[in-house]
């Protein structure tokens, strides 16, 4: 019998699995991809703990940092738990080979990121998540841990509310399958993917495990956070690092006019420049100025990037971005322990999860302290849980089966999904983006009902049962649709702006009404929602 | 401009109705308007994840990083399963890692300057694209050889100060190991990330020696004419 199931090969769930062995458990890990294929690779920036071997820094100040950029609306208990324990998961990964950049004194190096009263981040040049998750994947080896690759969550299997294991597709071969354990760790990744062709996420980032919980029972929390990158490429929406800025570019619109100073917070200059898109202005990087040699040796990465996907060359042209959607602050709610609330024998972490060390704006560098800290707790946490339902009856894998059978024959393909999570990507940017509108909110809300509704009208042309990407790509159009409308109805209620939450009819933070987590649920085939003020 | 796909062995072509941009924004086009049943691999869309490698007129390249070309014939890696399309079985080469065993045999506690981080710091900016794998000609001959990207990740440990039993490593990776690499240098042209695992293998020839080792070809050669 396997102890912990970890469904998710990130960051977070490799540092779960990680622990859960370390401790003893029958460990199994399950993602969609393959391990090093998963978003944690993407960070560049770094991973923050204070340890102060650049500049003088206190555990204190990191916590002081996180709770000022949090907006009232985090757990300060998290948020110290992540603190305290951040010196201590550089250490293990550190022992565990990650490469990271070192001062002149041997220690690990460390920068600047915004939002930290000192530096911060420890890195491994531009490549910290991805040094980082294939130092986890290669240790997972070493230490034989098992891990399915190409299977797709389809949903967990409960019995009144206890979480027996989850149910599959194999990929490869096309079959539904049940995996049994006594307990379950969702690490499932984020849902910031749902602004499609505006977002710096992989097209794996649709919420399926946070829908998964939604579709169990489970409760889900602060959807209406999302954060957004000022700057990342027009057309390809691949992040530009705030390196840029930070060494000295400038941001200005298309009269070549600055209007903004380009240190201030992420989502203050993310506004900015959604105010100039608004406004039918086009906005621009502009680096010229800092000279072909300080840009290609500092900037080697973005030079590339402008060449490949904008077809320009920084070092003589503008560089034309926009603020796109970059990480989910919301996700699937979990107590201290990090169980899912409102279900048994289950645990999510990392950017599935809300684990209220965000609030709402999370600070650069944290989520990767996120993910392997609070990766390490979820995965000793599941495995101390000694209580076995795992064996009870349980029909829901036919069901499953009968489901995704259900396609293969009667859905006509009548309207091709693919253009619709287009058009609601565009959407979702426009309308639930950096600056928000009830109106526009609710338009959209209706529109996306209506969609959901007609989901019997799209489907799959590809009819062939092994190694179907197009009926993967279609069971996560639907986890965005679960996903989104979370997201636009929380973001809908929440009458004030807040950290990344912005809403120009009510631009002020209303502590009174609205220092609370928002809740969201299904109860016999309906979302409900409380908001629940934050103690 | 029209490109073409190998799929399991026959060609088939393709137009596409905008200028030249990544590949994979072509193959998504097709996917998703014109025929469903495509079948490929990607996920960042920026090169880090490793996902999206094919060929390209007999060339590894990785599909969100390269600009297609008219008449461009695209196809899955070499020495990999083709599990549907330009789609293959990776999961059997990874096995390659298991084999060098290319992770940190006992950990030690080290002073480690920025020069030894940069010593290895190309070796581990590796997205286990499996290009270079695929460009390998051994693997013609020798399918259990271990190969380029395994071999980079084995050295890239045997140099971290951290590595308290290189011995271990070396031991493991001489058998289809460093000394089956002819030094073709194809991976080392088709890495995406200017990895250069030919060079690796190199170092681990010398690391090697240092630990008793020679090159068993010669070896065979020397009983060719002493035998017997
Ligand atoms: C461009 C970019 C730069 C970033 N830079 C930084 C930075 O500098 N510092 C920082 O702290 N943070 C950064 N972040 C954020 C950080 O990388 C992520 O928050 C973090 O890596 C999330 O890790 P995770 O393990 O929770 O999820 P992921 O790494 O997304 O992993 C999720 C896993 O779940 C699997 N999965 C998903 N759905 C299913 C399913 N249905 N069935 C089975 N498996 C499934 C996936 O295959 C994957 O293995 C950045 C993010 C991006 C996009
Ligand atoms: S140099 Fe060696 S490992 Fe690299 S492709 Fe040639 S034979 Fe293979
Ligand atoms: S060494 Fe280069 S080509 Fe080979 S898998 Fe790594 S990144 Fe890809």
């Amino acid at each position: 019998m396997i102890d912990v199931l970890i469904i998710g090969s990130g960051g977070a769930g490799l540092a779960s699995a990680l622990r859960a062995k370390e401790l003893g458990a029958d460990v199994l890990v399950v993602g969609k991809s393959y391990p090093t294929a998963s978003q944690t690779s993407m960070a560049q920036g770094g991973i923050n703990a204070s340890l102060g071997n650049v500049t003088a820094d206190s555990i204190s100040s990191h916590i002081t940092d996180t709770i000022k950029s949090a907006h009232k609306l985090c757990d300060n208990h998290m948020v110290e738990y992540i603190c305290h324990d951040a010196p201590k998961t550089i250490e293990w990964l550190e022992s565990l080979g990650v490469p990271f950049d070192r001062t002149a004194q041997y220690k690990v190096a460390q920068r600047q990121l915004g939002g930290a009263s000192s530096k911060r981040a420890c890195y491994a040049q531009d490549y910290t998540g991805l040094k980082i998750l294939h130092t986890l994947y290669d240790t997972c080896l070493k230490e034989g841990i098992e891990i399915l690759e190409e299977y797709f969550l389809l949903n967990l299997i409960t019995e009144e509310k206890v979480v027996l294991g989850a149910i599959f597709l194999d990929i490869v071969t096309g079959e539904v399958k049940e995996i049994r354990a006594k307990s379950t760790i969702i690490a499932t990744g984020g849902y910031a993917g749902v602004y499609r062709g505006f977002t710096t996420n992989s097209e794996g980032a649709t919420g399926d495990g946070i829908a998964s919980v939604l579709r169990a029972g489970g409760v889900v929390s602060d959807m209406e956070f999302v954060q957004f990158h000022p700057t990342a490429l027009k057309s390809s929406a691949t992040l530009i690092s705030e390196s840029a800025r930070g060494e000295g570019g400038y941001l200005v619109n298309s009269k070549g006019e600055r209007f903004i100073d380009e240190l201030l917070p992420r989502d203050v200059v993310a506004r900015a420049i959604a105010s100039q898109i608004a406004n039918g202005d086009e906005v621009f990087l502009d680096i010229r100025h800092l000279g072909e040699d300080k840009i290609l040796h500092l900037m080697p990465q973005e030079v590339h990037l402008c060449r490949l996907y904008e077809n320009i060359d920084p070092i003589k042209e503008l560089i034309p971005i926009k603020p796109v959607a970059h990480y989910s602050m919301g996700g699937i709610d979990v107590n201290r322990e990090l169980e899912v609330t409102g279900l048994k024998n289950c645990y999510a972490v990392g950017e599935c999860s809300n684990a209220k060390v965000h609030g709402a704006n999370r600070l650069g560098g944290n989520s990767l302290l996120e993910i392997i800290s609070l990766g390490r707790l979820a995965g000793e946490n599941a495995y101390k849980l000694n209580v076995d339902y795992s064996n009870r009856d349980n029909q829901q894998l036919q069901k499953e089966q009968e489901y995704i059978e259900s396609l293969f024959e009667e859905y006509p393909w009548e309207r091709n999904f693919y253009q619709i999570q287009d058009e609601l990507g565009r959407k979702f940017y426009n309308d639930a983006g950096v600056v928000r509108d009830n109106t526009k909110l609710n338009n959209l809300l209706n529109e996306l009902r209506v969609i959901k509704a007609d989901i019997d009208n799209m489907g799959i042309g590809d009819k062939e049962r092994k190694n179907n990407t197009n009926l993967v790509e279609f069971l996560q159009f639907k986890n965005i649709l679960e996903v989104g409308e979370v997201i636009l109805d929380s973001a809908i209620v929440r009458d004030e702006s807040r950290g990344a939450h912005y809403k120009e009819a009510f631009p002020n933070q209303d502590d009174k009404l609205y220092r609370a987590n928002s809740l969201y649920w299904i109860e016999d085939g309906i979302l409900q929602n409380r908001l629940v003020k934050v103690v | 401009m029209n490109i073409k796909i190998n799929r399991q062995g026959s060609i088939e072509s393709f137009d596409i109705p905008f200028q030249s941009t990544t590949l994979l924004k072509a193959l998504f086009y097709i996917k998703q308007q014109e025929d469903n049943s495509l079948t490929f691999s990607s996920n960042c869309r920026s090169g880090v994840c490793g996902t999206c490698a094919v060929r390209v007129n007999g060339k590894e390249v990785l599909a969100c990083s390269y600009n297609y070309q008219e008449g461009d014939l695209v196809e899955p890696l070499a020495y990999h399963e083709v599990q549907r399309d330009l789609k293959v079985n990776k999961q059997k080469v990874r096995e390659t890692l298991k084999n060098s065993k290319a992770w940190l045999q006992s950990s030690q506690q080290a002073e480690i300057t920025q020069e030894q981080v940069e010593l290895t710091q190309k070796q581990t900016d590796c997205i286990l694209c499996d290009s270079c794998y695929s460009s390998c000609p051994v693997l013609e001959l020798n399918p259990n050889f271990i190969g380029p990207f395994a071999l980079t990740r084995a050295y890239r440990y045997t140099a971290d100060p951290r590595e308290g039993n290189i011995q271990s490593i070396v031991d493991t990776i001489q058998t289809n190991g460093i000394w089956d690499c002819t030094l073709c240098g194809n991976c080392t042209e088709v890495c995406p990330q200017g990895i250069d695992p030919k060079m690796d293998i190199t170092m681990l020839r010398g690391t090697s020696s240092q630990f008793g080792y020679n090159d068993p070809n010669f070896q065979a050669m020397d009983f060719g004419f002493g035998g017997f």
